[in-house]
Formats: C-alpha cells, sequence, structure tokens
C-alpha cells in the first residue's frame, strides 16, 4: 500500500466520522478535488525523500568490483562480508567510538546544565540560554574552521581527541533543550515529598528525579549519537588522519565508493527503522488507548 | 538530525523556576560548571581565536601557513572583494532551498498531522517516514543523489527517452542539482516542526471556522496557517542556517559554476593554506547569517511574515 493510498484511506474516514452537515451529495469538486491532491503530493514528496535510501539499499546488492556506479548484477557477497573493504570497517569502529564517548561526555554534562536551568535561580541565567543556544545557530562550517583554528593555535595535531571534544561540543546544546522540556514536565512536589520521607538531596536526586528524567534523558542520548556519527563537516576540519564513515565515505567518493559502505549505510537504516517503527507503534497504541 | 528533537513531546507550558530551593546556594553552578566550561573552551575561546586568525598575517618568508598576529583588517575588505559572488550564491541557494522545502514540507506535514489524524498507526508510520533519511548516512544519501543524477543513469536516460530533457542536458553539476540537494536534505528539517504545530492544532477552530461559513481556503489562511506560525518559522531557520553554510552538496553535486563559501572555506584551509582568508570567510559568513536570520525573527515576532 503506497502513502498516497494510506493517506487517502485517512482522509476518507475523517470524512465519515467527522459527519459534516449536507453529507457528501453537496461538496463541490473543488473539496474533492482536494481530498486526493493532498494525499498525491505528500506521497510525491515522501518519495522524494525515499529515493536515495532505495538506490542505495539496492546498489549494496551490487556485484561491483572497484567502483559501486554502474550495475553489474546482483550478488550476496557484499553482505556476507561487510567488511571486505577493510578500510570501511575501521572507520566505522572509529565512528562508533567518538559517537559514544562524545554521548556520555554531553548527555552527562547537558542534564546537569538542564537541571540548573530549570530548577535553579542563578545569575548570568540569561547568558547561560543564550551560550547553550548559539552553537545549534552557527552554520558547521564556521564550528570547523573555529575549531581548526584553535587547534592550529594551541599547536595540537587534528585526529582523534579533538574530533571527540568537537562532537561533545555540538550535542551538548541538544542534549540541554531535550532534557529541559522532560525536567520541565517534572512535578517538583515528587522531590519535596522524597524529603520529607528524610531522603537526602543526593538520595532524592537518585532514586526520584533521575528514573523520572530517565526518558528524556534517552532521547537526548539517541538523538546525539546520532548527530555525532552522521556528521561530516566539522569532522572533516578536525580529524587530521583519522577517517570517521561519513568522512571516509566522502573521501571515497572521488574514485569510487565500495559497496560495502552501501551495505553498512542500509544495515544502520534497517536497524533504526526496526527500532523506530516498534517504538512508534507502541505509540500509536497508547494513544488509542 | 536537529528536526528529531521536534519528534519529542511537547514540552507543557513553561514552567517557572521555583523560588529558592532548599540546598545550597552554589548548587546551581556546580551543575553548570562541566558544561559551559566546554562550551567556553570549545565554543567560545574558538571563535575568538577564529577573530584573531582572520585578523593575523603571514610571516615573512616563514613556512606556508605560518602566520603571526597582526590587526590586518584588510583581510576582510580582500575576502569580501573576492569572493562576494560565492557569498550571494549560498544566500540564494539557501534562500531558493528553504522556500521550496516550505512548499514541499508544509503539505507533507500537514497531510500528516490534520489528515491523518484520525488513524494514530499510520500517522506514525508517515512521520517515521519523514525522519527515514536521517537513519542513514548524509553523506551517503548526497552521493546517491549524484548518481541517481549521474549522465548515464536511469532516470536520465528516461527522462531523455521521453523527450522531458534534451539529449545533450545534464543533471549533475549544476546549480540545479545543487539545490534540490539541499531541499532534499532539508525537507524533513522543515517538515517536523510544522507538524509538531499542525498537530496541537484543535480541530474544532477547522469546524468553528466551517459553521461560520468560512470555504476551506478562507479557514486555511485565517485559521490554520497563522497558528501553524511558529512551526514555521522554526522549519525556515533549522533550513536556511545549515543550507547556506553547507558545502557537501556543491561538491558532490555541483560543479566549478555552483560552488558556495563552504567550499572556498574548505579549500583555503586545506589547499591553498592560507588561514587568515579563511578565517575572514568563516567569520563573515556566520555574521552575514546570524544578521539574516535576526532580521527575520525581529519580523516573526511582531507581524506576520507572509
Amino acid at each position: 500500500m503506497s502513502a498516497g493510498q494510506v493517506l487517502a484511506g485517512a482522509a476518507a474516514a475523517e470524512h465519515v466520522t467527522s459527519g459534516r452537515p449536507g453529507g457528501p451529495a453537496r461538496r463541490s469538486w473543488r473539496h474533492r478535488a482536494g481530498d486526493w491532491l493532498l494525499p498525491a503530493f505528500a506521497g510525491l514528496a515522501l518519495v522524494y525523500l525515499l529515493v536515495p535510501i532505495a538506490y542505495t539499499f539496492a546498489f549494496s546488492f551490487n556485484d561491483a568490483g572497484r567502483s559501486n556506479l554502474v550495475w553489474r548484477g546482483f550478488t550476496l557477497d557484499n553482505w556476507r562480508d561487510p567488511c571486505g573493504a577493510p578500510a570501511v570497517c575501521s572507520a566505522v569502529v572509529t565512528s562508533l567510538q567518538v559517537g559514544v564517548l562524545a554521548t556520555v561526555l554531553a548527555t552527562a554534562m547537558g542534564t546537569l546544565v538542564a537541571l540548573a536551568l530549570v530548577r535553579h535561580r542563578f545569575r548570568f541565567r540569561a547568558t547561560t540560554n543564550l551560550l547553550v543556544f548559539l552553537p545549534m545557530a552557527t552554520p558547521e562550517v564556521v564550528l570547523g574552521a573555529s575549531l581548526l583554528a584553535q587547534f592550529l593555535n594551541l599547536r595540537v595535531s587534528p585526529g582523534f581527541w579533538p574530533v571527540v571534544a568537537a562532537h561533545t561540543m555540538f550535542c551538548l546544546s541538544f542534549v540541554v533543550v531535550t532534557v529541559k522540556a522532560r525536567v520541565a514536565s517534572l512535578d517538583p512536589r515528587l522531590e519535596e515529598a522524597a524529603a520529607d520521607l528524610y531522603a537526602s538531596p543526593l538520595q532524592a536526586f537518585w532514586r526520584v528525579t533521575l528514573p523520572l528524567l530517565a526518558p528524556g534523558i534517552a532521547a537526548a542520548a539517541l538523538l546525539s549519537f546520532a548527530l555525532s556519527f552522521d556528521d561530516f563537516i566539522i569532522t572533516n576540519f578536525n580529524s587530521g588522519a583519522t577517517d570517521t564513515f561519513p568522512k571516509f565515505v566522502y573521501v571515497a567518493a572521488t574514485r569510487g565508493i565500495p559497496a560495502q559502505a552501501n551495505v553498512i549505510g542500509s544495515a544502520m537504516f534497517l536497524a533504526i527503522l526496526a527500532v523506530v517503527v516498534v517504538a512508534r507503534i507502541v505509540t500509536a497504541r497508547r494513544r488509542r488507548a | 538530525m536537529a528536526a528529531l528533537a521536534g519528534l519529542a513531546p511537547a514540552p507543557p507550558a513553561a514552567a517557572t523556576p521555583p523560588a529558592a530551593r532548599r540546598g545550597a546556594r552554589w548548587t546551581p553552578y556546580l551543575l553548570l560548571a562541566p558544561g559551559l566550561l566546554w562550551l567556553l573552551l570549545f565554543f567560545v575561546l574558538p571563535l575568538v581565536l577564529l577573530v584573531t586568525t582572520s585578523l593575523s598575517e603571514p610571516v615573512p618568508g616563514g613556512e606556508v601557513g605560518a602566520t603571526q598576529p597582526a590587526f590586518r583588517v584588510a583581510n576582510y575588505t580582500e575576502a569580501l572583494a573576492d569572493y562576494w559572488p560565492w557569498f550571494v550564491r549560498s544566500v540564494g541557494y539557501g534562500l531558493l532551498a528553504t522556500v521550496l522545502a516550505l512548499l514541499i514540507g508544509y503539505p507533507l506535514a500537514y497531510a500528516i498531522a490534520v489528515r491523518a489524524r484520525a488513524r494514530p498507526l499510520v500517522q506514525q508510520l508517515l512521520l517515521v517516514a519523514v525522519v527515514a533519511p536521517f537513519f542513514t548516512s548524509f553523506v551517503l544519501r548526497t552521493i546517491a543523489w549524484r548518481q541517481v543524477l549521474a549522465d548515464e543513469s536511469l532516470v536520465v536516460s528516461a527522462l531523455k527517452a521521453l523527450a522531458v530533457l534534451p539529449d545533450d542536458a545534464r543533471l549533475t553539476a549544476t546549480p540545479l542539482a545543487v539545490v534540490a540537494g539541499l531541499t532534499y536534505n532539508f525537507i524533513p528539517f522543515m517538515a517536523l516542526p510544522i507538524y509538531a504545530s499542525l498537530e496541537r492544532l484543535d480541530p474544532r477552530l477547522l469546524e468553528a471556522g466551517r459553521d461560520l461559513y468560512a470555504g476551506p481556503v478562507t479557514t486555511f489562511a485565517t485559521v490554520t496557517l497563522p497558528l501553524s506560525l511558529p512551526g514555521v518559522v522554526a522549519g525556515t531557520l533549522l533550513t536556511f542556517i545549515p543550507a547556506t553554510g553547507d558545502y557537501v552538496n556543491a561538491a558532490l553535486l555541483g560543479g566549478p559554476g555552483s560552488a558556495m563559501v563552504g567550499n572556498v572555506i574548505d579549500s583555503r584551509f586545506f589547499r591553498v593554506v592560507d588561514y587568515p582568508t579563511a578565517a575572514a570567510l568563516s567569520f563573515l559568513l556566520m555574521a552575514l547569517i546570524l544578521g539574516l536570520v535576526a532580521l527575520y525573527v525581529r519580523r516573526a515576532g511582531t507581524e506576520d511574515l507572509l
């Protein structure tokens, strides 16, 4: 079933249930055109979004040889041996390492900043908010260039750790924003109740606040990891000879990308898709209940 | 990626910080210290050093890339004089991609938020389809576009066979491909905030509009659109800022005639090893984007944008 059909079905269902006075007979041709025009347009937009993914997936099965440009026949070899092009796998491992380190650092520090911003009054609140917001409003190429200027000035050579520092920096703001929303929705009386039951502030934090914040923190961590794993521009400025997966793909693009890169991209896509679809179905069920 | 945050449940009405909490007065500063220190070290200090680098000059007779501190404002005037067409092109492509992403993303968000409202499962799955591009690498997707649009590809051959394209036409290495790639990459960033604001829209307001004999067009123009403007503003910012600063699309899909400021910064840093000019260009790009964004936000805050 195409997305367009799904939407058309949803639209039809809506009209049946809403029971407009006058009924369908009085509806003008303009209304009826609108009923399918919008879903059709939305369907086309989704096709536009999904074309490169379908292409990447299809060409992961290409019997490509060295450059994966032209279709040369179907094979499962690339999927059987994703590390057949060794540079691909080592780049993926680097990306995973950077992603995990940056996520842990950014999530820990960002959660504390979010707690301070929502729960406490202090001087420089407005300045802190601005400082958290600005990295998100700065073009990546400027962030990358300024970090490189810094590392050059301080005579730190670009590489693995500069990339981790840079990724932690830009993930931090997104963590603060995501966790802040969750902290704001917490009832402060729960912590007060814990205090009334003789919990120390630290116990109240570990036993009450943190478990309640967990979904927000988990969302922030996932977002950080995704941002870090996919980043190319900032990484490219600060990585020196270290290759992350996006950088490997970009550099390889000039001489042809091994089909194993398509395998990694497709596998990643399928894995995240499975997780997200299950989560969304659960959300939909809950909302309907 | 930022747009993924738009999928998180809407935050409730902003809670004001509770007055004077128990606990030590320095607690907030302790909580803030590591995060703010990190931002100072890896965001603020780099920007300061970017400015000092942009004013420095090459060491006379020194090795390639060696600079010494100076106050050479001419770096800026020379960069502008040499590269103003690249700035015009970046802002032009950025604006064009933002408008196109809005024209595609708004109806898409509307279809999902309003039309599919009665079916939560369909709605959730369509949302997954909108964010699906994020599940695989941005660079990989852009390269996929390059190959889809390549001279010998199925799509291009089909278009030529149907005489939609003349035989000698090319799609890659054109400004069209760059703008299409930018639009493609940022549609989810546009659609998700708009979806979030439309999803919160009370359907009874639309019914009220109909009850007052407003046609669908009038209802849309006077009820739906104004109420979704916060989403539109957020979406346009999330698109315009990264699209204008991008250079991956121009590098992979464009040709020499469609290079953007980001491409110049990249090559000044890594190929020409001219740090002062590269830094000046970066700073100018940031100032230009922040200036345009400030103008836009001020206008969006005081009156309707359309």
